[in-house]
């Protein structure tokens, strides 16, 4: 497996966009740190940027690179190499070069001008948004062998995740504000990992304090140690459910 | 040598294999023939686990293949159109299979020499053409010497030479007491390098008979004459 994860890594890095995303979060970071003089109020800026922009260049690079895999891993289909091998090769040397890329272009800045807790938490979400974006982004490129449609689903899931989900919260909230819906909105939460990210990362900024009841509660559930290590475990469920799902698509069609 | 028992495979609502039952013993040419789509590549591709079939079993050496994946270190796989990463080189698809297959014993090198390839070897594979893909697609076939051999249309794009140098190559092969599978239109090929003719027609096999008790029973002297016949007369 080693092996075909060198070429993988290999095709990748001969790709400039890879290198173009690096740069371009790394100017975001550095820009943005630079402008406010509060590391604190960079950081929360920069969250709002990264849960927008990673979970979009991730599925859709994700996808792209799909696709033009396919004569690779038509390739080693026809080896003695069990297909789950090629799958995961493929999804760690894209995840793994993204979350790369993100942790050079965010992770530095954040160190040299802003290090905390705070930063590291941001990190480790942005990591983990890299991780199931491109689950997704495999997982839409199983169910289609059709490129524009493959990459059509792909776009429709980040809509849905960083734009559409927000809104139909927004409008349950609304129109049921009459009832105690803290609950419910921790539950709306756990559905979004864009969602689930950006509560982590607030919680541990005081604007937390900004958010009224349900800002208590998160807090109250999220703050303790034990709430984020649920947080950060239901994001893991977000990476493994389309990695396995996807995983299994894989390995029952034809090729 | 490869048992194949009731295989069955349609995609979506066209069935491409209908319970197909033959065996291929090791030592032997096999030429598997029949008009397009009647399930010749599909078949190949089914012992390769590349497709997966609905029903049947598919058997080496006695042994179940399905959902298993060792087994194809005893297969060289020549695809129809080699389809191959666009920006790696030659030497760098032919080092990585063999950085993949590091555990053959031996590397056959013979048909890299015979093409020319090492002269090709920067090239790009999305800069070759057709037939060279096609040699590149060869020479990785042979070169793990592998006891099952499936070249599927292996000539069609290839110049006269080249195809000669890879029939040569296929009747070297049989002398090792290989199987070798071939799928092809071409019936003079046919006749020159293959012991046994299997062809299929509408997913069904309609017969699997070496090419003399094809010829004595159409009573042709041209196998191209003696299959028509057959195939005219079942009609």
């Amino acid at each position: 497996m080693k092996k075909i994860l060198k070429y993988v890594f290999y095709d990748i890095i001969r790709n400039k966009i890879v290198v173009a995303y690096t740069l371009f979060l790394l100017m975001l970071s550095i820009g943005l740190f630079n402008f406010g003089g509060n590391p604190d109020k960079a950081i929360l800026s920069l969250l709002n940027l990264v849960l927008l922009t990673v979970p979009l260049i991730s599925i859709v690079f994700a996808t792209t690179h799909f696709y033009n895999s396919y004569e690779f891993m038509e390739l080693l289909v026809a080896q003695p190499i069990n297909r789950k091998k090629i799958f995961l090769s493929e999804y760690l040397g894209v995840a793994c070069s993204l979350s790369g890329a993100f942790i050079l272009g965010v992770g530095v800045p954040v160190v040299l001008f802003g290090a905390s807790l705070t930063g590291l938490y941001l990190l480790v979400t942005g990591v983990f948004i890299t991780f199931i974006f491109v689950a997704m982004a495999f997982l839409a490129s199983v169910i289609t062998r059709d490129k524009a449609k493959g990459i059509g689903i792909a776009l429709l899931l980040w809509f849905y995740f960083a734009l559409i989900y927000d809104g139909i919260v927004l409008f349950i909230l609304y129109s049921f504000s009459d009832y105690p819906l803290e609950n419910t909105t921790l539950a709306l939460t756990a559905l979004n990992p864009i969602d689930l990210g950006r509560i982590i990362v607030l919680l541990n900024l005081d604007v937390s304090a900004l958010m009224g009841y349900t800002g208590a509660l998160y807090k109250s559930i999220l703050g303790s140690l034990w709430g984020i290590g649920l947080a950060f475990g239901l994001l893991l469920v977000w990476v493994l459910v389309p990695y396995l799902s996807s995983r299994r698509i894989f390995s029952k069609r034809d090729l | 040598m490869i048992t194949i028992e009731n295989l069955r495979k349609s995609y979506g609502k066209l069935q491409v294999l209908k319970d197909v039952n033959v065996r291929f013993e090791t030592g032997r040419v096999v030429s598997i023939i029949g008009p397009n789509g009647s399930g010749k590549t599909t078949m190949s591709k089914c012992i390769l686990g590349m497709v997966l079939p609905d029903g049947g079993d598919i058997k080496i050496n006695g042994e179940s293949i399905l959902s298993q994946h060792a087994y194809r270190s005893q297969i060289g796989y020549m695809p129809q159109i080699g389809r191959y990463p666009e920006n790696m080189k030659i030497r760098q698809v032919i080092q990585m299979i063999r950085d993949i297959r590091r555990d053959a014993k031996e590397v056959d090198e013979e048909l890299i020499g015979l093409y020319g390839l090492k002269d090709m070897y920067e090239k790009r594979m999305g800069a070759l053409s057709g037939g060279t893909k096609q040699k590149v697609s060869a020479a990785l076939a042979f070169m793990f010497n592998p006891q099952i051999l499936i070249l599927d249309e292996p000539t069609a794009g290839l110049d006269p030479i080249s195809a000669e140098i890879l029939k040569c190559k296929i009747l070297k092969e049989k002398k090792k007491g290989k199987l070798i599978l071939i799928t092809s239109h071409i019936m003079s090929e046919v006749e020159e390098v293959a012991d046994e003719v299997l062809c299929l027609m509408d997913g069904q096999l309609k017969f699997h008979e070496t090419i003399a008790s094809i010829k004595a029973q159409a009573n042709e002297e041209r196998l191209s004459r003696a299959i028509a016949k057959i195939m005219n007369e079942e009609d």
